[in-house]
């Protein structure tokens, strides 16, 4: 694929692990990969940044070859190109924000001067609203975490890195601090046009700033697409539970699917189905109705589950559903979202068994990733 | 867009403990004497050496020729050994914390040898290899006509033998607490290994390396076992303070303890000159 500004394919074996992935982007492509803990996020951002050598594979940036295995290619992590912004800001905690900045330019031989000035504007453009000159005058022990956050996103970005590669930057800030975070990424990075690859456990981080997401998955990818397409029609439990979806998988039948031990989920197919063939069933949580008994009349859907956890969210709460006693394994993880005041009036605890009612309506089937 | 979300706009100052409000939760009262026992182990027999010391004589013995050899050289010794230290033992430790390769765990336990070893075992060691008929000395007669024993140099080597597992020992831990994340950072900026080194993890093991110099130093100036092994004791090229020390006690206590005093003098200064935040441990 000429043009683009990444492309990899890498494959690395450890005892009880292995990556095997195909990857690319395009110039100014910011691509989302999502995948659980140990699914092998943080090992392919280290393959890509070079600090792992895969057992084989290729990887190129821009136009340059940087690893290729079969060829004995193999470029030094500085010499790559690719920049690093990762959850802890580690800024060098013995400079300035203005040398912690000014590294990277200085360290590709870029005058004293010029690099201090390219620095300074960065600073000003992260942190807008503070003194610059001020800012840049001080140690990362002077800054707050979000401010260390940005000055880190600054100098990842000084040496104008062919790739960016952002490993869960959000994750570790405040919560107060994550949102302005999240929409400074989005200016300097998805308008900007830089190319990035962004590691998130959040389907709004995704949203926001990706165009394109992958899933991975035990080392594999799983599911990839246009962000919004992936999020909103999920084909697997992981992306739905990122999405915060419910998720059934099963085999598509006349009135929506059917699940391995039987049971049959009304629902609404998007795309013509073939019967037999594997299908998932997605609902949002907010489209399901708690009952302490088992509902009578319409909604077609009625499973009884066993209440796991209860997740204050804000104004709502969610009810976390396991399996009854005799009840099939699917159920796990299953989310409903009450309000506070439904939830009071349930009056229930985890452990106690419950109805998840939902309209055949509001279930939609998609065809299945495997 | 502003930023004034998650900041303390003034920049923090480090905190100081207030120890004035604080109470003491994990001191039990008995250790108190355990400790007043230690403290006094430590502090009683130098107090002992002040009081025994001829003050009326002090200047004169502190004065004397052989004395004022010994410090001068010690002092030169200590400083070249150190120094050795520094460029060997540096490196040294670079590669125990950083390297990858398979035995490294073998090599540190070598270099811890020289700890627990007694140093006239290291003294006879020094001599069997670099001795007239050692190993490497007879190569260097032979082939240079040098022979090290009895000489400045057989002083420094036998120093810095005794010296380098501390300054490997402090730095390998600080390269170790400081870990490979801001290392990993800075070649992602594009810096090559030689301008992480020097811009990013030598400011960062700073304090280690440091308190590995002084303890370094201060074990060199200390060294007696080894050198009287390895070097002899000969006034002006390998008699240094404490072997001056030992020779004294035979014939004049009171020289001997002013040369004591002396040492005990230097070692405050050294201890003083590291101490602000190298031997205090970790805050």
């Amino acid at each position: 694929m000429t043009g683009a500004a990444l492309a990899a394919t890498v494959r690395l074996d450890r005892p009880g692990f292995s990556l095997d992935v195909a990857i690319d982007a395009a110039p100014g492509e910011v691509v989302a990969v999502l995948g659980p803990n140990g699914s092998g996020k943080s090992t392919l951002l280290g393959v890509l940044s070079g600090l792992l050598v895969p057992d084989s594979g290729h990887v190129r940036v821009g136009e340059e070859t940087v690893t290729d295995v079969d060829a004995g290619i193999s470029v030094p992590p500085h010499r790559r190109g690719v920049g690093l912004l990762a959850q802890q800001a580690l800024l060098f905690p013995h400079m300035t924000a203005l040398a912690n900045v000014a590294f990277g330019p200085r360290a590709a031989g870029i005058a004293k001067r010029d690099a201090e000035a390219r620095a300074l504007s960065l600073i000003a453009d992260v942190l807008p609203g503070l003194d610059a000159d001020e800012m840049a005058r001080r140690r990362p022990s002077q800054m707050s975490g979000g401010q260390q956050q940005r000055v880190a996103l600054a100098r990842a970005l000084a040496p104008r890195p062919g790739l960016l590669l952002l490993d869960e930057p959000l994750a570790a800030l405040d919560v107060d601090a994550t949102p302005a975070m999240r929409s400074l990424l989005r200016r300097v990075i998805r308008d900007a046009k830089q190319t990035a690859l962004l590691v998130t456990h959040s389907a709004l981080d995704a949203l926001v700033l990706a165009d394109r997401v992958v899933v991975l998955d035990a080392g594999r990818i799983v599911e990839q697409g246009a962000t919004r397409e992936v999020l909103t029609k999920p084909r697997t439990p992981f992306t739905a539970r990122i999405a915060g979806l419910d998720l059934v998988p099963g085999t598509a039948c006349t009135d929506g699917l059917r699940t391995h031990d039987g049971t049959l989920v009304s629902g609404l197919s998007a795309e013509p189905l073939v019967d037999g063939d594997a299908a998932v069933a997605v609902f949002a949580p907010s489209a399901v109705s708690v009952f302490r008994d088992r509902p009578a009349g319409s909604p077609r859907n009625a499973l009884r589950v066993r209440l796991a956890a209860i997740e204050p969210q804000g104004d709502t709460v969610r009810l976390r559903a396991s399996p009854p006693a005799d009840g099939p394994a699917w159920l796990d993880g299953l989310a409903a979202d009450v309000t506070l005041a439904a939830a009071a009036e349930l009056a229930v605890e985890p452990g106690a068994e419950l109805w998840f009612a939902v309209k055949a309506t509001e279930v939609a089937v998609h065809p299945a990733a495997s | 867009m502003s930023v004034t979300d998650d900041a303390p706009q003034a920049p923090p100052t480090e905190r100081k403990r207030d120890r004035r409000h604080e109470r003491d939760v994990a001191l039990p009262r008995w250790m108190w004497v355990p400790a007043v026992v230690a403290f006094l182990v430590i502090a009683l027999p130098v107090a002992g050496l002040l009081i025994e010391a001829d003050w009326a004589r002090m200047p004169e013995l502190l004065t004397s020729e052989a004395a004022l050899a010994a410090l001068r050289l010690s002092l030169e010794t200590a400083a070249a050994s150190t120094v050795l230290c520094i460029l060997l033992g540096g490196p040294l430790a670079a590669v125990l914390a950083r390297g990858r390769m398979p035995g490294l765990r073998t090599l540190r336990s070598v270099v811890l040898l020289p700890l627990v070893l007694p140093p006239v075992v290291g003294g006879l060691a020094l001599l069997y290899l670099v001795g007239a008929r050692g190993l490497v000395g007879e190569a260097l007669r032979l082939g240079f006509g040098v022979t090290v024993p009895f000489t400045t140099v057989a002083v420094i080597l036998a120093q810095t033998f005794v010296a380098m597992p501390f300054l490997v020992v402090s730095l390998e831990g600080a390269l170790r607490t400081a870990g490979e994340r801001y290392e990993a950072v800075a070649a992602t900026l594009g810096a090559s290994p030689a301008l992480t080194f020097r811009r990013v993890t030598v400011p960062l093991v700073l304090p280690g390396l440091m308190s590995g110099t002084v303890l370094a130093f201060a074990r060199c100036l200390g060294e007696f076992g080894a050198t009287i092994t390895f070097a002899g004791n000969l006034q002006g090229t390998t008699q240094t303070l404490p072997l001056l020390v030992y020779l004294q006690r035979e014939t004049d206590d009171a020289g001997a303890i002013a040369l004591s005093l002396l040492l005990v003098v230097v070692a405050i200064l050294v201890i003083a000159f590291a101490r602000p935040r190298n031997t205090e441990g970790i805050r």
